[in-house]
């Protein structure tokens, strides 16, 4: 248990480059890795820290994931102390529910915040996956008496068209003390890329938050963190394991199909802190007198009875005989029908593809058909 | 609050025909179908037939069945009002003694159903696999005005002598029960399913109770004695796949009747779901180089080899180079590369090295202790097995008989 700590997710931001996968839900409710959500793996850090108070901020479309989420009971978060508390937005009289940013946010819960009796908040947002427990950053936090301790990791890949919430550090000679920071640069000055999550004492969060509103404030990065930079002691708590930034549909391709190599699979499904996620009850996998499966991950209650390579494949997926699928992203509920082909597709939860129909994109330019479609 | 039914499940006992499956749990714990447990069978049927108070009878080792069950949250029997209960022998003032027979596990257990006042009482036992909606048993119990009912499943006639057999009248009623006959009278074979009034039940109870010749065993007391006695007790007539997994060739067999096209059990059912608890793993993987075909796969494994006609459970691994045939591979279990594997069971944990072949014919002169098993090897839960052993088929493999394996093959 981790008394000293509470968490809270903010997942109401909007990103364009999601394009058809987040025409009705939140990048946070996003499928990834063959039976998660996005959300899922803050959740299970949070969680597998101890962790037992999380307010989770939902905007815009959130039945999805107060669907997925329910009582929390999946992340053992339903709890009579603390526990899992959904935060949508609501007006009053000087609230319209809907926020410019995330400050607006932040200020509109700052009564759940207030009333959290742990001494420090662990903000997390909704596009970053990665499996850890914050054990250590809270201990860094703690020892170098700093005011705000940011995750990050060192990430080289840079994809400036499809540039969102790109936060880059550039330390002193320490290593560890923040000198300057980056929001979206068009020439990042560092590869350090922050992971989403940053320490801060509630106290702190609350007068800079209450502040920065008074006076218009909308984003919490460009309107506190930056201005501050000096003003506050900013560390950074660097993380070398995997990491996936889901920014875009081409990055959440990549990751996606970096699950396949063994590493990032070793990192991000580590079972000694295990994701958890809603369960389904489906039945085991079944593989069919002619299924040839080569480099796939896989989850339950699918029937495959063609050729897959290089995929992956949600629950409850049917793939049938003569069927190929290669290079792909099936999810929840998907049915490929006999003799269809598909190469460098994202086929979103209860896609049906008619027999023999070709669907075939590109490396880099995936082809994305959304919910529910028949093709 | 009164409940108008309430389940009473027998888990029993050691299960000792499963040999070494069953040394650390009851049979009721053993996996099945490569996410299951057996007991997940009757708490689903119950909470898929909205029975929603059911009590696990148990006096042997109820850590791992306590554990399994937690809260019953996995099955959604975490209920304000009712929910599953282990039910494990207690003392009293007075005296406290072990449950001496079927019947005396319920009745010792009296003051559990009492509250909840029921007006039946479904009783089951925890190692049977079926798929059955007890609300229609329940109907037909209360159309028949009965005192009792008991499920029958229509045998073939050759294998009725090892069953229970209830022999009825024109109408469905029961006449006589014999346990295990000879030569049966009939194929309506009780699938250990009943429906009893719960107040006339108790009222045979404790004169059963009472009577210190009795071995307070439903079969052998509880029944006929209510038959004697001239109550309406009746045969309620299943149709489907039901299979009792107290033997290790019945627990292979049921495992490979979720194989094939359709399977001989199909799972596979979005109106009756089989709950179990999530053992929360990542998604399997299958390698570059694996083939599988025909098989189950679950969560939290890894292919590399081939796998045929086989059912793995999660966080079951196969390497490289190996070949696993015919086989029930339990959780977590793991094979190492260039193995053979034909027609085996290998339990949870086990660890078999490299180079190991398993299921093959014993070499001339080889005698293997087969009486539990048949052809089928099995290999004990948490056993490692030393790279390039040899196991010949029907072998029993346990963390003792694993010092004869390296001195030249498991002796009779």
């Amino acid at each position: 248990m981790n008394q000293e700590a509470f968490g809270l997710i903010f997942t109401g931001e909007h990103n364009p480059y999601m394009r058809d996968l987040v025409l009705s839900r939140a990048v946070a409710a996003v499928p990834f890795g063959g039976r998660y959500r996005v959300i899922d793996f803050a959740l299970s850090n949070l969680v597998n820290t101890g962790i037992r108070n999380v307010g989770l901020i939902v905007q815009k479309n959130y039945h999805s994931m107060m669907d997925h989420l329910g009582t929390g009971k999946e992340w053992d978060l339903n709890r009579k102390r603390d526990g899992l508390f959904l935060l949508p937005p609501f007006s009053t009289k000087d609230n319209t529910g809907v926020y410019r940013g995330d400050i607006d946010a932040f200020h509109s819960v700052m009564q759940y915040v207030r009333r959290s009796s742990q001494k420090y908040l662990i903000l997390c947002g909704s596009h970053t996956v990665f499996n850890t427990t914050f054990d250590a950053i809270l201990k860094q936090h703690r020892e170098t008496g700093a005011d705000i301790t940011i995750m990050y990791n060192e990430d080289p890949r840079f994809f400036p068209e499809e540039q969102n919430r790109d936060l880059r550090l550039i330390f002193d000679e320490d290593g560890m003390t923040v000198k300057r920071l980056e929001w979206n640069p068009r020439n990042p000055g560092s590869n350090f890329r922050s992971c989403e999550v940053t320490i801060i004492d509630k106290d702190l969060f609350e007068d800079l938050v209450e502040e920065s509103y008074s006076r218009g404030g909308v984003d919490f990065v460009r309107e506190i963190l930056l201005p501050k930079v000096r003003e506050l002691k900013i560390m950074g708590w660097r993380y070398d394991g995997y990491v996936g930034r889901i920014d875009s549909i081409n990055t959440y391709f990549m990751h996606s199909m970096e699950l396949l190599n063994a590493s990032a699979a070793k990192d991000l499904y580590n079972m000694r802190h295990p994701i958890y996620t809603k369960v389904k009850d489906e039945i085991a996998s079944e593989y069919g007198e002619n299924a040839d499966v080569h480099n796939v991950v896989m989850a339950d209650g699918c029937a495959v009875d063609g050729t897959v390579e290089n995929s992956i494949v949600f629950r409850g997926v049917t793939i049938e005989r003569g069927a190929i699928v290669k290079n792909s992203i099936l999810m929840q509920g998907v049915t490929v029908r006999k003799g269809a082909v598909l190469d460098h597709v994202i086929l979103d939860k209860n896609v049906t593809v008619n027999a023999g129909r070709q669907l075939t994109g590109y490396e880099g330019i995936p082809l994305v058909f959304r919910k529910n479609l028949t093709v | 609050m009164k409940k108008k039914i309430v389940c009473m499940l027998l888990a029993g006992g050691q299960g000792s025909r499963l040999g070494v499956l069953t040394s650390s749990m009851a049979k009721p714990a053993v996996p099945f179908g490569g996410k299951y447990r057996i007991i997940d069978f009757p708490l689903s049927n119950c909470v898929n037939s909205d029975i929603d108070t059911v009590g696990v009878l148990t006096q042997y080792r109820p850590l791992a069945l306590n554990a399994y069950l937690g809260t019953g949250q996995h099955w959604d029997l975490d209920r304000t009002d009712g929910g599953v209960f282990v039910l494990p022998p207690y003392m009293t003032e007075h005296d406290g003694r072990w449950y001496s027979g079927t019947a005396n596990a319920i009745w010792q257990n009296r003051a559990f159903l009492d509250q909840y006042d029921p007006d039946y009482v479904l009783i089951l036992s925890g190692d049977h696999i079926y798929k059955m909606d007890y609300t229609k048993m329940l109907k037909f119990h209360t159309a028949n005005s009965a005192a009792a009912t008991i499920a029958v499943l229509r045998v073939p006639m050759e294998e009725a002598h090892r069953f229970g057999i209830m022999n009825t009248d024109e109408n469905g009623r029961i006449v006589s029960f014999e346990e295990k006959p000879k030569e049966p009278k009939s194929n309506n074979a009780s699938m250990g399913i009943y429906i009893f009034n719960w107040k006339l039940l108790r009222d045979y109870m404790e004169r059963d109770d009472a009577d210190p010749e009795s071995e307070n065993d439903f079969g052998k007391n509880i029944i006929p004695n209510m038959l004697n006695a001239g109550e309406k007790m009746v045969a309620y007539p299943f149709e489907g796949y039901w299979k009792d997994v107290g033997t290790i060739q019945s627990l292979w067999e049921a495992n490979m009747d979720l194989l094939g096209e359709p399977p001989v059990l199909e799972l596979n059912d979005p109106s009756w779901r089989i709950y179990t608890r999530n053992p929360v793993m990542p998604p399997h993987y299958t390698d570059a180089s694996a083939d599988v075909k025909n098989s189950l796969v679950t969560e939290g494994c890894v292919v590399r080899g081939t796998v045929r006609h086989t059912v793995l459970f999660c966080g079951a691994k196969v390497e490289g180079r190996s070949e696993v045939l015919d086989s029930v591979v339990f959780p977590n279990a793991e094979i190492g590369e260039n193995c053979f594997v034909k027609k085996a069971i290998i339990g949870e944990n086990a660890v078999i090295g490299d180079n190991v072949q398993i299921g093959i014919p014993p070499k001339e002169g080889e005698t293997v202790d087969n009486r539990l098993t048949g052809d089928i090897a099995l290999i004990g839960n948490d056993v490692t097995i030393p790279a390039g052993t040899v196991i010949p088929c029907g072998a029993v493999v346990t963390a003792e008989t694993i010092g004869q394996l390296r001195n030249g093959g498991i002796k009779a």
